[in-house]
């Protein structure tokens, strides 16, 4: 399997991260030589073998699903880098 | 007066309760070491005036009596975990300016137990890296240098602050994160004691995530036992985390026994490996033979799918990264891009994230979001799962034959120079990880204890694991180690 220039764009824009075009090339260089080192784990027999889903053998807790925490507006957008009124504020997304 | 900052915690602990010193006086002591230690890097938001006030409070908690082993212990706490009102950068540019309303279940405890904190601790950025020199804040110089040489060397990540600042003596321990072996190969790289515990140990709640099935935080400190009475504060159930383990924990001070007559050591032969320096193959057959000395059954045994480790965690991580690592929009905390007139919120998204992560960050959030998308997902991410669930087997059957610790080393190699991977392709850099992957694959508890120093006078470290919940019978093995290696070297002062 090997990445070219349009693959690593299209892994990009996927990330959100926005890549230049002439950065593409050396991204999928590096993608290549990474994806390359994973490719021995084909060497490996896993016919039968289930994909790990939890390292240690215990069942997720349940817990009754209550409030437990509310009225923190201010907590919650005391980091935003743009709050407004109360509120979240981005671009429009919308036209 | 000794100095007070290259104190043990234990003996902190007791000098603090005879009344020879303050917590105040030791924390001073840390301060002035931080303030001339510029150099190190190591130490990047100072928290003084908070270190002085909890410092006052746990003099007075020890005067009254029945203070917590912890009280009064200057700490230094990696920017991964989030302190409220302190700057948590996870050592990225995303999160500028991000000051946490909320403290992290392991500070809290930690602080709970009266221990201060002298700052925050400089990391590779959002903990990944093998040598710290992805950090938004810049490099952490290593204390150690080679013998005649003023070359930088690095301390080894992600922890890198933390190794850095406690082999400097700038605090008495630290609290580290270990994903893939940033607690253990640093702690190696810097003459120190690292333990990453069984996964679900310590709550990773308020820790930035970076791969949420791998993250397990522990201590780095000066002495095994420090580890262990560390450990004791970190660990315990927490409902905000559902990964955490509701078990009791067990006194990990009162294991070490220094008795391990009788106990049956793994060797496992496929860490032999290829081009593995002759210093680490002796130090490695030093250590198998301290242990025997000290009365335990050395035998040979067997991790077949070894080598497979490395790989599937560079399936696992970057996989789990993507996804956590999406939070990061410029919407709800950190940094946000400028942006031009008509840019959208996808141009949003994609600049700020642009700007907001290094190179080495991106590369993994783009790596993991490639093994999950659409077409590719069966054929890595769920390959490498499956490759994990055999990498645990392997474990699970040598232990279960009745084995009851692993003896490797904690690297394939000493610590190099800050700047000679730089040009090295990412995957020389991941090699780094080696030992120390396999232990986070399968959720175990591992510990790196430094053994001794290489021909250039640089610190090597042995690593022990151990069957899952038993870290106190695995830093009792280490314990025995330490007493057996004398490791007792220290950087020379040159910062």
């Amino acid at each position: 399997m090997s990445i070219d220039k349009d693959t690593a764009a299209r892994v990009a824009k996927l990330a959100r991260i926005k890549v230049e075009d002439d950065a593409l090339p050396a991204l999928a260089q590096e993608f290549n030589a990474i994806l390359g080192f994973i490719e021995e784990l084909n060497e490996v027999d896993v016919e039968g073998v289930e994909p790990m889903t939890s390292v240690t053998p215990q069942r997720l807790k349940r817990r009754v699903d209550g409030v437990t925490d509310g009225n923190q507006q201010e907590a919650v957008l005391k980091n935003a880098p743009d709050a407004r009124e109360g509120f979240f504020a981005v671009p429009k997304v919308v036209e | 007066m000794t100095e007070l900052n290259k104190l043990t915690i234990a003996d902190a602990r007791d000098g603090m309760r005879k009344g020879d010193f303050t917590s105040s006086e030791i924390t001073e002591a840390c301060l002035t070491e931080i303030d001339g230690a510029g150099a190190l890097n190591a130490f990047v938001h100072g928290t003084a005036d908070i270190a002085r006030e909890q410092a006052t409070a746990a003099d007075a908690r020890i005067k009254a009596g029945d203070a917590p082993d912890m009280c009064g212990i200057p700490l230094g706490i990696k920017d991964l975990f989030c302190t409220k009102g302190v700057p948590s950068q996870a050592a990225s540019r995303i999160l500028e300016g991000f000051k946490p309303e909320y403290e992290s279940t392991i500070t809290s405890q930690l602080f709970d137990a009266g221990s201060v904190m002298l700052g925050k601790l400089n990391m590779d950025e959002f903990a990944m890296g093998s040598s710290n020199e992805t950090s938004v804040y810049g490099d952490v110089v290593n204390p150690w240098r080679r013998e005649g040489s003023d070359a930088k060397i690095t301390p080894g990540g992600s922890s890198g602050g933390s190794a850095s600042a406690v082999a400097a003596d700038l605090c008495l321990a630290a609290t580290g994160t270990d994903t893939g072996g940033s607690i253990r190969q640093p702690a190696a790289f810097t003459g120190i004691t690292g333990i990453k515990p069984t996964y679900g140990r310590c709550s990773r709640w308020g820790v930035v995530a970076f791969a949420s099935s791998l993250d397990q935080a522990g201590p780095m400190t000066k002495t095994v036992r420090d580890s262990a009475i560390m450990l004791q504060a970190m660990s315990g159930h927490d409902a905000k985390d559902s990964t955490s383990a509701d078990l009791a924990v067990p006194d990990f001070e009162a294991a070490l026994t220094g008795d391990i007559r009788g106990k049956k050591i793994g060797i496992p032969k496929e860490y032999h490996m290829d081009g593995m320096p002759a210093e680490i193959e002796a130090l490695w057959a030093n250590g198998r033979e301290m242990l025997k000395d000290a009365g335990a059954e050395i035998v040979d045994i067997s991790l077949p799918h070894t080598k497979y480790a490395l790989p599937a965690y560079y399936v696992i991580a970057p996989a789990e990264a993507s996804s956590n690592l999406a939070r990061y929009d410029g919407v709800r905390y950190g940094h946000r891009a400028t942006l031009g007139a008509g840019d959208a919120i996808d141009d949003m998204y994609e600049k700020t994230r642009a700007e907001g992560f290094g190179a080495e960050v991106q590369r993994r959030v783009m790596v993991g979001t490639y093994v999950l998308s659409a077409g590719f997902y069966d054929a890595y991410y769920n390959r490498a799962r499956r490759v994990r669930t055999l990498i645990k087997q392997d474990f699970e059957n040598v232990f279960n034959a009745g084995v009851d610790a692993i003896l490797t080393p904690a690297t394939p190699s000493s610590a190099f120079g800050l700047g000679e991977m730089k040009n090295a392709d990412p995957v020389q850099m991941y090699l780094n990880d080696v030992f120390t992957v396999t232990v986070n694959m399968a959720g175990l508890p591992g510990v790196a204890v430094p053994a001794g120093l290489d021909s250039q006078g640089l610190p090597l470290g042995l690593q022990l694991i151990g069957r899952p919940w038993e870290e106190g019978d695995l830093l009792n093995h280490a314990y025995v180690l330490e007493k057996a290696a004398g490791f007792v070297s220290k950087p020379g002062k040159w910062w």
